[in-house]
């Protein structure tokens, strides 16, 4: 085998690995619809909503951060 | 000493949204000079034949292409990303020295830069690469202004309260990963100074010149590998960092799917890249890269469309907010023309059609549907919503805002559509003959047809520019207007009349 054949092997092969990953991202997400610390995916859209320094984070880095 | 409450801290928000305006000025004036000279050819004496050197289309055309790039478009990147980064992350420029100062040195080694590429270019110093005509010396400094901006934006997530990373910041990292791997991996070059002649001479031309490391297919390839994601991480992933935050940010409304949201993302990262192949179209690149580039465009529209249909269900059920803000008339019309061009590019990308296409107006028309319908909507709409709460006053006037809209949409329209008569006719134009097979027009004649489209394109690009001062005017105006209260800037901008 070539140099040329098995970078068209490896290129054909990489890429169906990163179908596979995506799919599996998207089956994940609308499976799951919690990311793994419970939070809801949706409720992120209040990061921009909510966005004042004052404002509760979604979910705070720490608890140490919390209480600033 | 006071104790006050912690505040973002807008500071290096304001410098680059200075340059954002005033080089938008400079590279759309020079376009509308170019549009000009190509409908009267007399507009590149603009100045006598003594400046002509100066003032022709070839020495012109670099600066407008690079202007409204790296110029107006990466400031608006950088702007938006000092005001979008602090709040999602819920954390102050101000808590961080280090950063503060990363950010002001971004600003002012950036300010340097842009005129050194300014003096080169128009000296007709270049590298002849499309998009990356700057010499190495400025290729360096380049590198160096872009490993500040991305010390500024993991710095600030280093320090930030939230734990999750909103959408925008995704799209920010990506274009700052994206856009280094282009730049560096294009700009691989041997300064001639240190190259040697097959006679043995060394020492070769000046010492701020240098040739590509690659050559020939290899290097058309590198080029429009580049090329093409310049347009994916300079004019796609930015902007739709900036449309995630400022569309629902000004609506009041959350994204419709943050779950799209993700899962596009990730789509954009993973077709894009494989899609420059589509410039290199019937040429000596091998066939299976061109069909390659041709695919993996058309498989583009998905996750294209995924973000900007995203955009558009935002607003469900919210329509009226529409008719009633030009600002919200700006994004909305922005992701409509991002799904328009992303549409309209992959259709150029197939083969049989780019066998028109190809080298045609109608490209050019495309870029410009892009640019100015989605580009510029979107960041001169980012600069309306940030701009009264940098300066704590209501934006001058709503209703100059919404004589530019309708302004500027009017000059987008002429443009993409004088383009594309333009450009199809000159497809079918050099590609018609008779029966035995020789040509029926010459070069001359596609010339002849075509120029009432080139006035109409540069009375749209005209227009636009108009707009574009209008938005200056109403920024500029904004800085001593009515100031405003903090809880008049929760979601839709104040305006006055």
């Amino acid at each position: 085998m070539d140099i040329a054949q098995l970078q068209a092997y490896g290129y054909f092969i990489l890429t169906t690995l990163l179908v596979i990953a995506l799919y599996g991202y998207i089956y994940h997400l609308y499976s799951k619809k919690r990311d793994v610390d419970g939070v809801d995916y949706e409720n992120y859209s209040n990061m921009a909503l909510k966005d004042d320094i004052s404002d509760a984070p979604v979910s705070a880095k720490s608890h140490d951060d919390k209480e600033k | 000493m006071v104790n006050r409450p912690l505040e973002y801290d807008y500071t290096i928000t304001k410098m680059f949204m200075l340059t954002t305006i005033v080089l938008g000025i400079v590279g759309m004036l020079i376009g509308v000079i170019l549009a000009f000279q190509l409908a009267f050819p007399n507009v590149n004496l603009i100045f006598g034949e003594g400046l002509a050197e100066y003032t022709n289309f070839s020495r012109l055309r670099p600066l407008h292409t690079d202007a409204v790039i790296f110029g107006f478009t990466l400031s608006g990147i950088f702007a938006t990303w000092y005001y979008v980064g602090q709040r999602v992350l819920k954390v102050s420029m101000a808590e961080s020295a280090i950063l503060m100062f990363l950010g002001k040195l971004h600003f002012w080694l950036y300010l340097v830069v842009v005129a050194a590429v300014v003096v080169s270019l128009l000296a007709g110093v270049t590298t002849s690469k499309e998009y990356a005509e700057f010499e190495w010396p400025i290729d360096i400094a380049v590198v160096l202004v872009w490993v500040i901006f991305g010390a500024s934006i993991f710095g600030l997530i280093g320090i930030r309260r939230e734990k999750s990373l909103y959408i925008s910041v995704w799209y920010y990292i990506a274009t700052f990963i994206g856009i280094a791997m282009l730049y560096l991996f294009n700009n691989m070059e041997i300064p001639t100074m240190f190259a040697t002649s097959a006679a043995g001479e060394s020492g070769i031309g000046s010492w701020y010149h240098s040739v590509s490391m690659y050559s020939g297919t290899n290097d058309a390839l590198v080029q429009w590998w580049y090329g093409h994601n310049a347009v994916a991480f300079g004019f796609t992933v930015p902007i739709v960092a900036m449309i995630y935050y400022f569309l629902p940010k000004e609506s009041g409304q959350a994204i419709y799917s943050y779950k799209l949201s993700l899962l596009s993302f990730w789509g954009l990262m993973f077709v894009y890249l494989w899609a420059g192949g589509h410039h290199l179209l019937y040429s000596t690149v091998p066939d299976w890269m061109q069909t390659m580039g041709s695919i993996f465009s058309v498989i583009l529209i998905l996750p294209s469309w995924g973000s900007a249909i995203n955009m558009l269900l935002t607003m469900k059920g919210e329509w009226q907010q529409v008719a009633a803000s030009p600002l919200i008339k700006f994004m909305i019309l922005a992701s409509t023309f991002y799904m328009f061009s992303t549409l309209e590019g992959p259709i150029q990308a197939i083969k049989s059609v780019n066998a028109i296409a190809h080298f045609t107006d109608w490209i050019i028309g495309h870029v410009h549907d892009g640019v100015l319908g989605w580009v510029g909507f979107m960041i001169m709409a980012a600069l309306y919503h940030m701009a009264p709460r940098v300066f704590k006053r209501e934006i001058y006037s709503k209703s100059l805002m919404a004589a530019q809209f309708w302004i500027q949409t009017l000059g987008v329209v002429l443009y993409f559509t004088s383009m594309w008569i333009a450009g199809i006719t000159q497809g079918m134009m050099w590609r018609a003959h008779d029966e035995f097979g020789n040509l029926a027009y010459s070069f001359i004649d596609t010339v002849t047809v075509l120029h009432p489209y080139y006035t109409i394109r540069g009375v749209g690009g005209l227009l636009y520019l108009v707009g574009f001062l209008m938005f200056a005017y109403n920024i500029y105006k904004t800085m001593s207007a009515r100031p405003v209260e903090e809880h008049e800037l929760q979601n839709a901008s104040p305006m006055g009349a």
